[in-house]
């Protein structure tokens, strides 16, 4: 970098408003993106004044991507982002100081402009962790300039404001976790403590939440509302099933017995060829993938279940649920007769069950009043 | 005197690349390319139902997302004998051209233009010039002088603002950049824009597989159903919007995409003779026209091309147990009957052995093992695979559409075919096929809307669905081109479960160590004779390794017959 920009390089960090004004954007563009930003966080129309202060006084924080074992789709989930003027924040107004996806310099260069954001601002970057951290072998299954995945998370750890762990990955050890993990592969929550962790499970997560996390961070300075495992209650306190686009089937007993069968032309309930929307906790049927386009049920194929732990040794993909004790509509599937065989599927209602529990559990947090996010956070 | 340097991580990449090269007078003489992640793919594959395997191997990428599902899908069917209805490899097809689209556009502004384009110089552009500059090459409509002057002052309130984030400590300023400050300030424009238009183009994969990244597949078809009377499923505005998106992607490929590669290509001509690397092409073909089984309709063609004769191309068998093998010499695995060995994917065996030194490392011993990606090799030969060998196998197969855009980049270019033999050729490779797989995705798509309007709707063949109609044993292949090159899946079934899984991908063709002969692959072979201006600033070596667009998750993967057994996949 020329000596000249270094220079610049060192002057004060601006802030998003003073950012949007030196690129034309009026100040009533100014509120309707506090809007969009407040609304894609769920926020209160009575909350809008503080995201705009926030976004008037702070300068970007620094952010640090880290990559452990993961396959990117995290990140290629983030880019995917929907509403272009985030996507524009999210580029401009978060610093993102250290990521090998995206990041210009490489090898000793890259490496000096994570440390250098360690060493400047201690205690305030966010930590964003994709992929999970191999611990067998003294971790020499993930390395990256020559230091272990594990000894790096550490390292950052301990100076980082807040973690976010993308995807199932970082949240439960996805696929390099499933049966047998030969490698070890650990969810970061069991290597880091003593910090906030936000999980954002999903394979990946839909890109919108994972900004939406991010906007929140970024607006309040304090993490958004946990649920007992540690997800954003926003986006993981609702089944994908709860508000499916084939629910009125379900409810109707006509399902899709086999596929592209006239049931699947129809758009009928996917529950017989194995969809695992009635146990899993994202927002697919809500906010959908790719700006609202679809989501995998919609297009007709069941919900594999990504963002819930260990859903890759949840019994085989298209072997159907079995009918469990829930509460309210779900004796429908009772009464529809899937009558589930032999120990094979045992696993599965228990995972049922224990997901119902949750959401009992879920349901009465909301009436009791919640938590408050530090509490959460810990 | 040589110089060791090391460039870890690389970055703009999928996954863990480390490279070491041995620098003397300033040109690379020797190199070594490390894949430093392993998770143990097909350890975990073991004793899955083989109809799920596309869901696991879909997640050995999320930036080449669904290439791995359909070479899956392919090598079940394979194994079962099964043909899927021709409106299922249609569904295939495009959304192997969207995959394209998306893929080799991100690498060519957010993974390799920064090789190229100086972000800080382009604070220097003239917007009027750099207007009248874009205007000159394509008609893509933001141009104008007002756009490229708000550009700049947001670029410059960006470097202001004191926090540069992804640009900050690059190599700007270096004397291998070239562009002036106009080109400059288009490339950042364009990198911008194609940030924001590659989320539209893989809607294709959410209408017909539910989202991106890793859209949903199914064995015997496409998950899909068509109705054009029913609002759930795909329906005439479904369609409709695939339609538009491709058109749309097709105007970006060929205003934006194409326009800039021509127009910062000429700026770099020297590097049409650097990086040639491999005298070897293979590719297994792809975008079957007439079904999966007739590889003569593939609109990228089978096959192998030797030591640079365009003159014949040698014929490509998944299934000749001495064709494809794969070496361990220099990988951190062991063979049950000695490291020497090659072997086919259906009889794959590896075990973990690291001997790498212990972390943390300054260098690797590279005498000894040195990567976790295993060495795969053609009849024994080194082949670089990607988009400059689909080009190549289908100009020496005689393609016509395919030799038209290639004669036609070289006549506009001004440079001879061996040009083509180079970090520039490959990365105008990559675009070229963009151009192509524009236009054959609006002919699937209209032979799409044509099955339909003739009323054949059918997206799944469910004869082989249930298990119990399986033989005993069935051996598969699925081959399959993904956007870095061949790739290949191998399945052996057994009881219905699968026996033993294997995935032989493009970059461990192109990432891998040396074999036991000390035959370099392609990336260690391309950086021979690279000019390195600034040991301390790998710029050239980015060129080069990212020309083959690295995709190292992919690359490596583990199966261990021999380690912890699997148990069956039973829930407790």
């Amino acid at each position: 970098m020329p000596d000249q920009a270094r220079t610049r390089a060192r002057t004060q960090a601006r802030t998003i408003w003073q950012d949007m004004q030196s690129r034309g954007y009026t100040r009533r563009d100014f509120n309707k993106l506090c809007a969009l930003l407040a609304a894609s966080a769920g926020l209160e129309a009575t909350l809008l004044p503080k995201v705009a202060w926030a976004l008037e006084h702070k300068p970007r924080p620094p952010v640090l991507w880290f990559h452990f074992q993961e396959c990117t789709c995290c990140s290629e989930s983030f880019l995917r982002a929907s509403h272009p003027l985030v996507a524009d924040i999210l580029l401009d107004n978060i610093s993102l100081d250290y990521s090998q996806t995206l990041q210009a310099a490489a090898g000793e260069q890259a490496e000096a402009a994570m440390r250098n954001t360690m060493e400047k601002y201690p205690g305030q970057y966010l930590m964003l962790v994709e992929g999970s951290i191999p611990i067998e072998a003294d971790g020499v299954y993930c390395c990256i300039a020559g230091r272990t995945a594990l000894d790096i998370v550490k390292e950052a750890a301990s100076g980082a404001k807040a973690l976010v762990a993308w995807g199932s990955c970082a949240s439960n050890g996805c696929i390099q976790a499933a049966r047998p993990n030969p490698t070890g592969a650990t969810p970061l929550h069991k290597i880091v403590s003593g910090k906030p962790i936000i999980k954002v499970p999903g394979c990946p997560p839909i890109g919108d939440i994972m900004a939406a996390v991010i906007v929140h961070l970024l607006a309040f300075d304090r993490i958004p509302q946990l649920d007992a495992l540690g997800r954003p209650k926003a986006f993981y306190s609702k089944r994908v099933h709860d508000t499916c686009i084939r629910r009125a089937n379900y409810d109707a007993g006509l399902f899709v017995e086999s596929w592209d069968d006239e049931g699947a032309r129809k758009g009928y309930c996917l529950y017989k060829m194995g969809c695992r929307g009635p146990t899993t906790y994202n927002a697919c049927s809500v906010t959908r993938w790719n700006g609202g386009t679809s989501y995998p049920i919609q297009s007709g194929h069941g919900c594999i279940g990504c963002s819930e732990e260990k859903f890759w040794d949840n019994g085989p993909f298209y072997q159907h649920l079995p009918s469990f004790p829930g509460f309210g509509i779900e004796s429908t599937a009772d009464r529809i007769g899937l009558v589930a065989t032999g120990v094979t599927v045992a696993g599965v209602a228990v995972h049922a069950v224990a997901t119902n529990i949750r959401k009992r559990q879920e349901i009465k947090g909301m009436d009791a009043g919640t938590q408050s996010p530090e509490e959460r956070g810990k | 005197m040589s110089s060791r340097i090391v460039v870890d991580p690389i970055t703009r990449i999928e996954g863990h690349l480390r490279i070491e090269a041995e620098i003397k007078d300033g040109r690379i003489v020797d190199a070594f390319s490390s894949g430093t992640m392993v998770r143990g793919f097909e350890l975990i594959l073991k004793g899955r139902d083989p109809r799920d395997a596309w869901a696991f191997t879909e997640r050995a990428c999320g930036v080449c997302t669904t290439v791995h599902a359909l070479a899956s899908v392919r090598c079940v069917e394979d194994a079962l004998n099964i043909k899927v209805p021709p409106n299922a490899e249609l569904v295939r097809n495009l959304m192997f051209c969207a995959q394209y689209l998306q893929d080799h556009v991100v690498h060519f502004y957010h993974l390799h233009a920064l090789d190229w384009v100086d972000i800080v110089s382009a604070l220097e552009a003239d917007p009027k010039q750099t207007s009248e500059l874009a205007q000159k090459i394509s008609r893509w409509p933001k141009s104008s002088v007002g756009y490229f002057s708000d550009l700049k002052t947001r670029l410059t309130g960006f470097v202001e603002s004191g926090q540069l984030g992804i640009f900050a400590n690059a190599y700007w300023g270096h004397p291998a950049y070239k562009l002036p400050p106009e080109v400059n300030l288009i490339g950042v424009a364009h990198y911008l824009e194609a940030l924001e238009w590659q989320k539209e183009i893989v809607k294709v994969h959410t209408i017909f597989g539910g989202k991106n990244p890793h859209p949903n597949y199914l064995v015997g078809g496409a998950p899909c159903s068509f109705n054009l009377d029913d609002v759930g499923v795909i329906n005439a505005e479904r369609l409709a919007m695939v339609g538009t998106l491709f058109n749309d992607a097709a105007e970006f490929v060929e205003q934006v995409y194409l326009a800039d590669l021509m127009a910062i290509a000429p700026f770099y001509t020297d590097w049409a003779s650097i990086g040639g690397g491999l005298e070897n092409y293979m590719a297994y073909g792809d975008l079957p026209v007439n079904g999966y089984a007739d590889v003569s309709s593939f609109q990228f063609p089978r096959g192998v091309i030797l030591d640079r004769d365009l003159s014949k191309v040698h014929e490509v068998d998944g299934k000749d147990p001495s064709q494809v093998q794969e070496y361990i010499p220099h990988s951190w695995y062991e063979y049950t009957d000695g490291d020497a060995a090659g072997k086919h994917p259906w009889v794959g065996e590896t075990k973990f052995n690291y001997t790498g030194p212990k972390p943390p490392y300054q260098q690797l011993n590279v005498e000894g093992k040195y990567s976790w990606l295993k060495t795969p090799r053609w009849k024994n030969r080194a082949m670089e695979v990607g988009p400059l060998s689909r080009l190549l196998v289908g100009y020496a197969s005689g393609r016509k559409e395919i030799q038209e855009v290639v004669i036609e980049a070289l006549k506009t270019l001004n440079v001879p075919v061996g040009a083509l033999f180079s970090t520039l050729g490959r990365t105008a490779a990559r675009g070229l096929e963009t151009r192509l797989i524009a236009r054959w995705a609006k002919e699937f798509y209209s032979q799409l809307l044509d099955n339909i309007r003739r009323g054949d709707t059918r997206t799944h063949d469910a004869t082989m669905w249930d298990p119990s109609t399986w033989p005993a044993e069935a051996k598969g292949v699925g081959l399959s081109e993904a956007p870095r090159g061949a790739l290949a899946h191998w399945i052996v079934i057994k009881d219905r479960k699968i026996d033993n899984y294997q995935l032989v991908v493009p970059s461990t063709w192109n990432a891998s160590p040396r074999d036991a002969q000390g035959q370099r692959s392609a990336y260690e072979e391309a950086l021979i004779g690279t000019p390195v201006a600034d040991p301390k600033q790998p710029l050239e070596i980015l060129r080069t390794v990212h020309s083959f667009d690295p995709c190292i998750a992919c690359a490596v993967h583990v199966y261990d017959e021999h380690g912890k057994t699997v148990s069956r996949v039973t829930v407790q």
